[in-house]
């Protein structure tokens, strides 16, 4: 579904993906992990189009979409959930919800699809007329993961969707992250904390310095003596 | 007692006018996050083209001002992708430079064309007076700009809360990162934005036509009152520009009688001040609200 090919991209004149080739299929779960500034994040900016790469191809499909605006992205049924949630905080969680259905595509079917996604996460249905700025960090979490699939997306990336809940939370967030796959989506996520993800994931991708460092079979990286080493101290 | 429900009439009423100029310019401060320091003189092109169309072709300021409105839009819109979408990323004082660069051509370019004599649009009606349930007596034309800012404030309101475009807009303002990841074409957005704030310019100017008199200047005359309300009622809200408005309205209504008319501006100068002191994001302002 998602192939990218020696994909180079960074920031003004700074270049921090050197070349990441990577592929994701659709059904799969696909995860990249690695520290922090190796990229991962700004590997999803360059396939949401947010950054133009420098070289290298990013094809959905076969077509190529380097030059794609963010907009035209997501008509192609791919979303991101941004790291840190994103939330329209003056706006209510019902409003934040029928933002993430805003393509065309999505938007003549919003009453179906958010009944569909409110049967996904019963939690937000309590929260639908609360401002989405005065949720608890969790409970942001589940509205971001919900707006995202309000978009009826054939492939959802996450960007670090862990980061700054705690621990308790972060097993609800996965536990939520099954049900999106179970639910027959393509998912891509990126993520430091490597042992959840990759115990989901189909494959996994190890970034090193703007590089892919190792790939395989999620449970297979964790087990490597290297990735042991490296992420997880022993 | 008379007198004082006559002066809130007055007041109230002027407010209405203040209101329907300053909401656009809230609008685009909220949104774009660019001043947009010739809005005022956008206004003074919305009279001359009343007048021209009045006094030239004959066509009554009232039936001009929808299609007045939507000429705007277009106009706000293209100077937005023209002069402003180059500078979004430019720092703040760049952005001013332009907007008061475009005000000042606007003027001048006005004066050299129509020279500085005043324009009047005669509409004998507009100037008659009507009674109010016998308590007060108000021009005609300005309860119908009292009554063209209400609709208009109002519909802007529900278009921003219950529409799919309306949304988007509040959302490029909360979230300006997020914004694109929901399919929304940011730029688009800033363009309809100022097209909106310029619409409600040219019906504004369509309503007024009638009371008050083109002249290259007049811009200056409006602007200043509709920023002092924009800052009291909190930068980017459109509720807090309507009761800014209205306060700044009847406080120049009573002050202009109870203290002096020359110092009406004094008066509400100290009560913008006051005002500022106690909620320094104005009235109703939170930032990144809207």
């Amino acid at each position: 579904m998602l192939r990218l090919e020696g994909l180079r991209a960074g920031y003004g004149p700074v270049t921090v993906l050197q070349d990441v080739s990577l592929e994701v299929n659709a059904g799969e779960v696909v995860t990249i992990v690695g520290g922090n500034g190796a990229g991962k994040t700004t590997t999803l900016r360059a396939i949401c189009g947010l950054i133009k790469p420098q070289g290298g191809r990013i094809t959905v499909d076969g077509r190529d979409t380097s030059r794609l605006a963010p907009p035209e992205i997501v008509d192609l049924g791919i979303t991101m959930i941004p790291e840190g949630r994103q939330l329209f905080p003056f706006m209510t969680v019902r409003e934040n919800l029928m933002l993430g259905g805003f393509k065309p595509a999505a938007r003549a079917r919003i009453p179906e699809r958010l009944e569909e996604v409110l049967t996904l996460f019963p939690r937000v249905r309590e929260r639908m007329t609360q401002l989405a700025g005065s949720l608890s960090g969790g409970e942001q979490q589940m509205v971001a993961i919900a707006r995202g699939m309000m978009a009826n997306p054939r492939l959802l990336m996450f960007d670090e969707p862990s980061l700054g809940l705690a621990p308790l939370i972060v097993k609800q967030v996965f536990q939520i992250i099954d049900t999106v796959v179970a639910s027959g989506t393509t998912v891509l996520i990126v993520e430091q904390n490597i042992v959840h993800t990759l115990q989901i994931a189909t494959r996994g991708y190890v970034l090193e310095n703007g590089r892919v460092a190792m790939s395989g079979p999620g449970p297979e990286l964790l087990r490597d003596p290297h990735v042991k080493r490296a992420y997880l101290g022993v | 007692m008379d007198i004082l429900i006559q002066l809130i009439a007055n007041g109230v009423l002027l407010g209405g006018v203040f209101a329907l100029i300053s909401i656009g310019l809230t609008l685009i401060f909220g949104i774009v996050r660019v001043v947009n320091f010739a809005h005022g003189e956008l206004l003074m092109v919305g009279l001359y083209a009343t007048w021209l169309l009045s006094a030239k072709l004959g066509i009554h300021p009232y039936l001009a001002a929808v299609p007045l409105a939507i000429a705007f839009f277009f106009l706000g819109a293209l100077m937005q992708r023209a002069i402003i979408q180059p500078l979004m990323n430019a720092d703040p004082h760049i952005q001013i430079f332009a907007t008061v660069g475009i005000g000042t051509a606007l003027a001048n370019g006005a004066l050299m064309i129509f020279s500085a004599d005043l324009r009047s649009v005669d509409v004998p009606w507009a100037r008659q007076a009507t009674d109010l349930f016998g308590l007060a007596s108000v021009s005609r034309g300005n309860l119908v700009a009292f009554a063209v800012s209400g609709i208009a404030t109002t519909g802007l309101i529900l278009f921003l809360r219950r529409t799919h475009l309306g949304r988007a807009i509040r959302a490029v303002a909360q979230n300006r990162y997020a914004a694109p990841l929901m399919g929304i074409d940011v730029n688009r957005i800033y363009a309809i934005t100022f097209g909106i704030g310029a619409g409600c310019v040219g019906l504004a100017a369509a309503v007024l036509a009638p009371l008050y008199p083109a002249f290259p200047t007049v811009g200056s005359f409006f602007v200043l009152t509709a920023f002092v309300v924009v800052v009291l009622g909190g930068m980017g809200s459109l509720e807090g520009a309507v009761i800014g408005a209205l306060i700044i309205g009847l406080v120049e209504s009573l002050a202009g009688y109870y203290v002096a008319p020359d110092l009406k501006e004094v008066v509400y100068f100290l009560i913008f001040l006051g005002i500022l002191i106690v909620r320094p994001a104005g009235l109703f302002g939170v930032r990144g609200a809207e």
